[in-house]
């Protein structure tokens, strides 16, 4: 691991709530001078990552068909079946969208999508994505990292954790009026987990915008922890002293825990995780630890124990 | 006084029995031919192996919910005549609980032999679906005339398992979602009610003998 992203990985503090961006909702514009100075530091990220294209983390793996990625979907607002959120999201409107901030930051309030994605250059990042039911895919998204939202959002000292919750709208989802699952969706990340160059807030696959299937307009990417963290169509953010509920975990604790980083030698109680069906491919691969960016996290669960914490 | 029923009429009766158990067997594996056109026409979707493990699954319990609606049907109809088609029914229940077996052992595990065992062993969700299968396996092997006669008294005994098949089929679908569907929980009823009816003709059956043993005491 290079110098450079080692400091950034161990963000002291002082760098995560800096006292200067003690900011009130209007001088939130103003802290976008802040993120770009962090751009810059991306640029030689990306590049040392390999690629430039394909960003930090990024893979020069084969992607998935834009085809799969778009009708191959679970987004159980919309309904059970895989194919059901691109054939039933066609009422979902996602224009004007905007997101609230709650809990222990400087800068709460709500916004809009434009207000907050006029502020970063849109970037890709090409990643694996693991679903927990044993597939993956290759996704070459766009959007921008979480890091520099956190930033500009400015959570005070005592948040711990980022809690994220997804648009509900029964009239527009037709998963949402069946129940499938208690909405709105919820999902949780440790704030250090959020602060991760590899976090990502996706706007767009394959340089076009995200398609009501996959969480438009726009949707958090986690790329070492299974999919169903990976939380769409954001609507609020809120910083947290204590870990936030997530959905999969209050329906089915022994199944889906909070952290569910990628991990093959943690099964689910129904199957193995140790092999993946990668969508276009016949045979099984291996499934590879933090879904092989452990280089990038693992030093986020130094210490833990990751089966009692899957 | 009716005709006693001449050698042709018992000639075409077979034969239109032959044609009436191959019209069955053709529509029971319709669903398999045309899921196989779909397989090399590369028609099952993203995900095809789990598209072929869900089908074949699906159409191993609609069988197996047809074999055990036979007889409650007959006492409701008095169409007799259905029972002549329900072992036919069951085989259909078996084949396609091998293919839902084979398709996840050789397409889905690619024989991976020890994660197969592995399943069976650790994981109960597993476990339940093979227990199934292996009933399903020993009551198509002793469904022929031969070991019916063999086993006698025994064979109606441990036909009587496929209720534990349907039940262990029924938790198996029900767990094998990631959540609580309607469908899997429609077809436990259905099972629960072919076994109710089952039980109620049971009782009934019992009390008209101990009526009749009264009887002649009387």
């Amino acid at each position: 691991m290079s110098s450079t992203l080692e400091r950034l990985l161990a963000v002291p503090e002082s760098e995560v709530t800096p006292e200067e961006l003690y900011l009130s909702r209007r001088t939130f514009m103003r802290a976008a001078a802040a993120v770009a100075v962090g751009a810059a530091a991306n640029a030689v990220l990306g590049q040392e990552a390999g690629d430039e294209l394909l960003g930090l983390g990024g893979t020069t793996e084969t992607p998935t068909d834009y085809e799969a990625i778009t009708t191959y979907n679970n987004f159980y607002e919309f309904g059970y079946d895989k194919s059901d959120p691109s054939r039933l999201s066609g009422d979902f409107v996602t224009d004007p969208w905007s997101i609230t901030v709650e809990g222990l930051a400087e800068n709460t309030g709500t916004y809009s999508l434009e207000e907050i994605v006029s502020q970063f250059e849109v970037e890709r990042r090409v990643y694996r994505l693991r679903c927990v039911e044993a597939w993956s895919m290759v996704i070459p998204w766009n959007g921008f990292m979480l890091r520099d939202l956190v930033t500009l959002l400015a959570p005070k000292p005592e948040a711990r954790y980022v809690r994220f919750e997804a648009v509900f709208r029964p009239e527009q989802m037709p998963g949402q009026r069946r129940n499938l699952l208690p909405f709105p969706y919820v999902e949780g990340l440790r704030l250090d987990e959020a602060m991760n160059p590899l976090t990502f807030m996706a706007t767009g696959i394959y340089d076009r915008p995200l398609k009501n299937a996959n969480g438009a307009p726009i949707r958090l990417v986690v790329p070492w922890k299974y999919g169903f963290k990976s939380i769409k169509s954001i609507v609020k953010i809120e910083f947290t002293a204590e870990r936030p509920l997530n959905t999969w975990n209050v329906v089915a604790p022994h199944e889906y825990g909070f952290y569910a980083n990628v991990n093959p030698n943690v099964d689910h109680p129904r199957w193995s995780q140790r092999t993946e069906r990668r969508i276009g491919e016949f045979r099984r691969r291996d499934t590879l630890m933090f879904n092989g960016y452990g280089e990038l996290v693992e030093g986020l669960y130094a210490g833990m124990d990751l089966v009692t914490n899957f | 006084m009716p005709a006693a029923p001449r050698a042709g009429d018992r000639e075409r009766a077979k034969r239109w029995r032959r044609i009436s158990h191959l019209a069955l067997w053709g529509l029971s594996l319709t669903p398999a031919v045309v899921t196989l056109v779909q397989a090399f026409t590369n028609r099952l979707g993203f995900n095809p192996i789990e598209t072929l493990t869900d089908r074949t699954g699906w159409w191993a319990i609609f069988h197996l919910v047809l074999t055990l609606a036979v007889t409650p049907l007959r006492r409701l109809t008095g169409w007799h005549w259905l029972v002549r088609y329900r072992r036919q029914l069951g085989l259909s229940a078996f084949v396609y609980a091998s293919l839902h077996l084979g398709v996840y052992a050789f397409l889905d595990l690619g024989l991976d032999l020890s994660h197969l065992v592995e399943d069976v062993l650790e994981r109960p969700f597993m476990t339940i679906g093979f227990l199934a299968w292996l009933i399903l396996l020993a009551l198509a092997v002793t469904s022929t005339t031969g070991w019916i006669r063999r086993l006698g008294k025994r064979w109606a005994a441990l036909h009587r398992l496929v209720y534990l098949a349907a039940g262990l089929v029924s938790l198996h679908f029900v767990w094998g979602q990631k959540t609580l569907r309607a469908e899997p929980l429609v077809f436990t009823g259905v099972f629960a009610l072919l076994l109710a009816a089952r039980a109620v003709y049971a009782a009934r059956r019992r009390r008209s003998r101990a009526a009749a043993a009264l009887a002649e005491q009387a």
